[in-house]
Parts: structure tokens; C-alpha cells; sequence
């Protein structure tokens, strides 16, 4: 591996004041399961690496009803998975970490880090762009908030500046009569990266859909949101022409591209079928 | 800049010398000679270098040293209880074929052991779902399954004593 020298800090201010001094030459370790193997391949190559795990308050995992989840930039992707209310009331992501690499990955890796890392195949970032999730954001001139929407700028690339450091993230709390889903399309069941992913959060109100968010992976640069197709399902009894017609939608609105995985086509006929199954999975879950 | 981190593996302190840059991996085959975690793809697909870490099974090759300072380390080496004494995991995958070539079979183990103590009755799709981060080349992994299951049978009888 690459040399870089390693630095321990012991305050939130401490390693703000650090990242913003060595700038683009550091990067921030937590779980390190995707910064090192970019080291080890020479896809990122910096000279400082802060690590995070002693700063304090970031291990935090809470949820409340009226607060929704939050969990700390330090909360593994196996705690999430196995943490009985992400498995009650966000099932969605439940299901996005769960097939996130390996339990051996998934118990150093942390959502923050996936979210930080911006693949626009991540799996967590789906689910948690339909919920409206919201990252809190620390530097040491200042702290914000930012939605998870608005986080990613490009593929790998963040509107994070050196010295941001993303201490945490929120869900707002499940609305009564919603469901959520997230649907993973590869080529194996494990150990695999997003071909598509598509993930659904939607309200009902009787037989209308009163509120819903689509969020499609791997399909665009970025992370993105079907909003033509969320549109289209807004107030509307969820029949089976209606999600057609969504889904047929979200596939004009993806912009995939051809790779190693799959090709551009082959993505965007995926878009439609995942995005009808995961409206009807959310459907199904409504609690 | 080189470390020294101490760590416990397999129930003895250690001091271990290690840059900066230097995975938990390397520094425990090389500085610890402890060359039953092996190096397979070095980038965590494999499992090939698993290594229980505080109770937790990770991969050893995505761990820098210096993150494993103050930390508890279970390997490959300290499962058996003497030479002679496979722990019951070994005997098991010795019966069951559970191994041809052996490359995979340290972390494999340690994965299993890993599941075991957290769910000593897992279904079969549980550990299949649990061993899904160690690749195996050789068996196809039934025999691997079956090795697990057969270990759970006799640690199950063994309570029941």
C-alpha cells in the first residue's frame, strides 16, 4: 500500500482545523473498507489519513417516533442491519445494508462512509434520498444541514469542502399509512455492486397516493429522484395502468450508461421493472 | 512514521512495530508470524483473511494496525486448544471434506466461529448468508455448509448435556 501518515485526533475541532489545513492531500478514514482498497488500488492517493473513531458523539443510534432515526458518522452498516427498530420502520434500508459487501465489511464499514463516498451505485444512498434523510455537517467555522438530495455533486464527488466533517445523519420518522422499499438488480445475490437500484417511500391516504419520493441508483452520475414519475403518482389511486405509466416515467428520467455490469438498455428497461415492483412492495408494507 | 501498537491476539499482549500505512494483515503474518490468516485479495473480497476483532469478524486486510491498537484478536491460531486438539469447527471440516485446498478454510473457519457464537442454530440460508464474504475456489461449498451444520449439532448435543 501507498505511504500516508496517520493521524488520531481527539477533538471534532481538532480534526476540522487538520482537514482544512492539509486539504486535498487528506482523507477522512471511519470504516476504511472503501479508502483503502482506492489506496491499495491507487484510485486515490493521499498523503494524510484522519482517522475519526475518536472523536466523541459519533456513535450515536437513536430513534423515537416523533424524531425518527439517527445515527452517528461512526455507526456501522451491521448495527443498522441488525438494530431492531431500522428493521420495524425502515425496512427499506434494512434491506440496502444488508447487501452492502459482507458481514466482515459491514461490521468496519459505516453508512456515513457509503453516503460520503458518493457511488452512484451506493446502496444506502437510495433509500435514505426517498425518506428525506438529512446530514448534519461539522466544521470548526461553523456547523449545517444539508438534505441528502443535495449532498452529491458528481460520481465520488461531495459539496463537502476540507475541514467538513459529516458527523451524522437523520430520517424523519415514518408517516402513518406509508411503506418504503429498496430493490437491489445484480448479477449474484451477495458481495455485489447496483446494476439498478430503486428505491420507493410513499404515503397513502385511503386509496390515493397522498406523498411519494422514487430514487434511483446507478442509473445517472449521481443519486437521483424520479420526480416526473412522483408526479405522475401524487394523488392518484395506485392502479396497475397508474404504475405503468410511473414506471415507464422513471425510465425516461434515468441517464445510465454502459459499463462492465450491464448496458445502458438493459439499465433502463430495469429502472421500469424495479420501480413497479417497488411501488407495489411499498404498498404492501404500509403500516 | 512507525508504531507500536498493542494489541491482544489470541489472549497474549503484543507489541507490534508498524508503519503507518500497514494493514492488521501484514503486520500479524509478518511481525506476529502468524501466517494462518492468509492474504488472498487483499481488498476484502475474499474472506481468505478474517480475523475475529472484539468479538466482530472482519477482514484483517481492510484494518490499518495502528486502528488495531487496544484491541482483542481472535486468529486461525488460537482456535485449537493444544497442537493435537483441533477445536471442533477443524474436526468438523476434516470429516465433512470441508477443505481441498486450504487456502480459504483459516478465514472460512473464523467466519464460521464468528456465527456460531453470535447463533449457535443457524438454518442453512443463514450461514450460507454469513460465509457470503469467503470465496472458496475448490469444494462448491457444500461440504462447507455441511461442516458448519455438523459442528452446530455437536455444540447443541453438548449444551444438552
Amino acid at each position: 500500500m501507498r505511504r500516508f501518515e496517520y493521524h488520531q485526533p481527539q477533538s471534532l475541532d481538532e480534526a476540522s482545523a487538520l482537514l482544512a489545513e492539509i486539504g486535498t492531500q487528506a482523507s477522512i478514514i471511519a470504516g476504511g473498507t472503501d479508502l483503502l482498497v482506492e489506496i491499495k488500488e491507487e484510485l486515490r492517493k493521499p498523503l494524510h489519513v484522519v482517522d475519526i473513531k475518536k472523536l466523541p458523539g459519533l456513535s450515536d443510534l437513536s430513534f423515537d417516533a416523533s424524531e425518527g432515526l439517527r445515527f452517528g458518522a461512526l455507526v456501522t452498516a451491521r448495527q443498522i442491519e441488525t438494530w431492531a427498530p431500522v428493521i420495524e420502520h425502515y425496512p427499506n434500508l434494512r434491506t440496502a445494508v444488508s447487501l452492502l459487501g459482507s458481514i466482515q465489511v459491514r461490521n468496519r464499514a459505516t453508512v456515513v462512509g457509503n453516503v460520503c463516498r458518493a457511488s452512484p451505485s451506493a446502496d444506502t444512498i437510495p433509500p435514505l434520498v426517498a425518506d428525506g434523510a438529512s446530514l448534519a455537517v461539522y466544521n470548526r467555522t461553523g456547523e449545517r444541514t444539508i438534505a441528502i438530495e443535495e449532498f452529491f455533486t458528481g460520481p465520488g464527488r461531495t459539496v463537502l469542502a476540507p475541514g467538513d466533517i459529516v458527523t451524522g445523519i437523520s430520517v424523519p420518522p415514518p408517516q402513518p399509512a406509508s411503506g418504503r422499499a429498496y430493490i437491489k438488480h445484480g448479477r449474484r445475490k451477495a458481495m455485489e455492486l447496483a446494476t439498478v437500484g430503486v428505491a420507493v417511500s410513499l404515503d397513502r391516504d385511503g386509496d390515493t397516493c397522498r406523498e411519494i419520493r422514487i430514487a434511483l441508483g446507478a442509473v445517472a452520475p449521481t443519486p437521483i429522484r424520479a420526480r416526473n414519475a412522483e408526479a405522475l403518482s401524487r394523488g392518484r389511486a395506485l392502479d396497475l395502468s397508474a404504475i405503468a405509466a410511473i414506471a415507464d416515467a422513471a425510465m425516461a428520467e434515468s441517464t445510465p450508461i454502459s459499463n462492465v455490469r450491464a448496458s445502458a438498455d438493459y439499465r433502463r428497461e430495469m429502472v421500469g421493472v424495479l420501480t413497479r415492483r417497488a411501488i407495489g412492495q411499498a404498498m404492501g408494507g404500509i403500516q | 512514521m512507525t508504531r507500536i501498537v498493542s494489541m491482544t491476539v489470541n489472549g497474549e499482549e503484543h507489541e507490534l512495530a508498524a508503519p503507518d500505512f500497514r494493514t492488521l494483515l501484514d503486520v500479524l503474518r509478518n511481525e506476529g508470524g502468524l501466517t494462518g490468516t492468509k492474504k488472498g485479495c487483499d481488498v476484502g473480497d475474499c474472506g481468505a483473511c478474517t480475523v475475529i476483532m472484539d468479538g466482530k469478524p472482519v477482514n484483517a486486510c481492510l484494518v490499518l494496525a495502528v486502528e488495531a491498537e487496544g484491541a482483542d484478536i481472535q486468529t486461525i491460531e488460537g482456535l485449537q486448544h493444544a497442537p493435537d486438539r483441533p477445536h471442533l469447527l477443524q474436526e468438523k471440516f476434516m470429516q465433512h471434506g470441508g477443505a481441498q485446498c486450504g487456502f480459504c478454510t483459516p478465514g472460512i473457519v473464523m467466519m464460521a466461529k464468528a456465527l456460531l457464537d453470535e447463533n449457535p442454530e443457524p438454518s442453512e440460508d443463514e450461514i450460507r448468508f454469513a460465509l457470503a464474504g469467503n470465496i472458496c475456489r475448490c469444494t462448491g461449498y457444500t461440504k462447507i455448509i455441511e461442516a458448519v451444520q455438523g459442528a452446530a449439532e455437536d455444540m447443541k448435543k453438548a449444551r444438552a448435556i
